[in-house]
């Protein structure tokens, strides 16, 4: 019986860690260091051999800093759309019924199985040169924008879906009997509960979008100070025997997307104590 | 319900009609421009020379190759990350360690970084002037430039998604269950076996299904690694690419379109094992 002694987590936590969970960490730490960790080491170290002065003549040289100005904006830009768009999807998807919901439902998955490489071919086949609405966008910053909100869809709309499902229709329901208006029922009394899960999914679409790489590629046309993003600019270093520039934008790009997963970490901190305050 | 309000565009509940059906339109509008009808003209320019160029391209023994590397990496890959991510999901949720919590961002680390970032930090470790790139010399070993840093490439992106998925589903089930076979005189071994991975089965094939998924479809980080030598270090996706370079479409399309199947099924599959996310 659960009740017949205290939960486990505490009585664990009094007691002195197993030597057996030591060996598990161990385990875990030499995989993540052998797969992740020293490769990001070099990265820093490389970097970091550099010396500040250098990293900032780098990361401060025309082109790469155009294409770091351009991926920070359509990054930023593709957060907010998202942020708008997913949360409309998520409430169709979970308030609306037409035919058809369950298959529209299925495909918000599809940008996080599709290949990024097929995603942007396919965006080349659409809005390309000979795409069959005359709207060509190849090699434009438009394009990048489009390929950047197609492969970051899925996530507003993902982490907004479940709050919304769980959200109790009573409080909406007592608002407009008091003779609110649906919009303020909105703006009061729905998106407060929502925005914790808005935040997280477009500060995930921005850590996503700012390193997209592979649907951008080929649609962009990656003509610097254009349409060269930062990603693209790094590939162009190695590609050029210059690893310690990229190396130093590399850093420049962890460091803003490392930031934004700890803000995110702060968020869903933050959303989690307004639900046990409710 | 509140019922005659004629405010447009009302988001509520049971809001009014006119409301309803615009944000539906915007949703859906939204939806065909951005995800369906680029996967769909695909399909259609694939086939748009009709069905001979199709299997030429799909025979091609370029092609071929590329998917028997892809397959290749994914089959080393999804079993190393599944064992290491049920692994330490047991670990994370069941035992009490100082450093938990930072070792549960470190997992996440991963999704934060680059794809082109994954590939240059293999070329600085592994590489001919990286950090063990002497030693690799001297002895023969190549890595940069051949299928290992390929698959070291993809573990390194896919590893979350096992440790993701399963850490929720394993806080759920609790340690009663576990517990009550313990007591019973199963062996650790046995309990695992036995008790905890038939409950946690919908967690790992979720997790497994998007592992498989990124570490077929992976191009940035394997791109740069790969060094692209057809008909030797291509995958599939670099192999698109590089048709698409080469101004062979049909190549491209042809190639893209294995890949789209691919990804349409793993979402057929990812809806089936949970349905009751489904939108109801």
């Amino acid at each position: 019986m659960a009740s017949a002694r205290p939960t486990p987590p505490q009585v664990l936590r009094r007691t002195r860690v197993r030597r057996s969970t030591w060996l598990g960490v161990g385990l875990v730490m030499l995989y993540l260091s052998v797969i992740v960790l020293i490769p990001l080491a070099a990265v820093a170290w490389h970097a970091a051999e550099l010396g500040p002065a250098a990293i900032w003549r780098v990361v401060s040289s025309p082109d790469t800093r155009a294409a770091l100005q351009l991926s920070l904006f359509t990054s930023l830009a593709v957060a907010a759309v998202n942020a708008v768009v997913g949360t409309i999807i998520a409430w169709v998807l979970v308030r609306d019924t037409f035919p058809g919901k369950s298959i529209v439902n299925a495909l918000i998955d599809l940008p996080f199985a599709l290949p990024t490489i097929v995603a942007g071919l396919t965006l080349l086949a659409l809005y390309g040169p000979k795409g069959p609405f005359g709207v060509n966008l190849a090699y434009t910053r438009a394009a990048v924008m489009v390929a950047l909100l197609f492969v970051t869809l899925p996530f507003v709309v993902r982490s907004v879906q479940p709050v919304l499902m769980e959200l109790e229709h009573e409080v909406e329901e007592a608002a407009s009997s008091l003779g609110a208006h649906g919009l303020t029922v909105f703006r009061r009394v729905v998106l407060p509960s929502l925005l914790p899960a808005i935040i997280s999914g477009a500060g995930l679409s921005f850590a996503r979008a700012i390193g997209e790489f592979g649907s951008v590629v080929l649609i962009s046309g990656n003509i610097p100070f254009k349409t060269q993003i930062a990603p693209v600019r790094i590939f162009a270093l190695v590609e050029s025997g210059d690893s310690a520039g990229a190396a130093a934008l590399a850093v420049v790009l962890l460091l803003i997307s490392f930031g934004v997963l700890l803000g995110l970490a702060f968020v869903q901190r933050w959303g989690r104590r307004g639900d046990e305050e409710r | 319900m509140r019922s005659g309000s004629s405010v447009p565009a009302a988001p509520g509940h049971g809001g009014s009609r006119a409301g309803r059906y615009s944000l539906r339109t915007i949703a859906l509008a939204y939806l065909a421009l951005i995800l369906v009808l680029p996967v769909a003209m695909v399909f259609y320019r694939t086939f748009e020379n009709g069905l001979q160029p199709v299997l030429q391209a799909l025979t091609d023994p370029m092609t071929l190759h590329a998917l028997y590397l892809t397959v290749l990496i994914a089959a080393i890959t999804v079993p190393l990350n599944t064992v290491f991510g049920v692994f330490c999901a047991l670990l994370l949720v069941r035992r009490a360690f100082p450093g938990k919590s930072f070792l549960s961002v470190l997992i996440d680390v991963p999704f934060a970084v680059s794809p082109v970032v994954v590939g240059l930090s293999l070329v600085l470790v592994y590489g001919r002037t990286g950090w063990l790139g002497g030693f690799l010399a001297e002895n023969g070993i190549r890595v940069i430039f051949a299928w290992p840093s390929m698959v070291l490439a993809t573990i390194f992106v896919s590893l979350p998604f096992v440790v993701r998925e399963v850490v929720p589903v394993l806080q759920e089930i609790g340690v009663e269950q576990d517990q009550a076979a313990h007591t019973l005189g199963a062996t650790p071994w046995q309990t695992f076996r036995r008790v905890t991975l038939p409950a946690i089965r919908a967690g790992v094939t979720y997790g497994v299904i998007l592992t498989t998924a990124r570490a077929l479809g992976e191009f940035g980080a394997v791109s740069i690694v790969s060094g692209k030598i057809a008909g030797q270090t291509s995958t599939l996706t670099v192999h698109v690419e590089e048709r698409f370079q080469q101004f062979d479409l049909v190549g491209a399309y042809t190639s893209s379109l294995v890949l789209a199947v691919i990804a349409l099924v793993i979402v057929l599959g990812m809806t089936l094992l949970r349905p009751k996310e489904a939108g109801q």
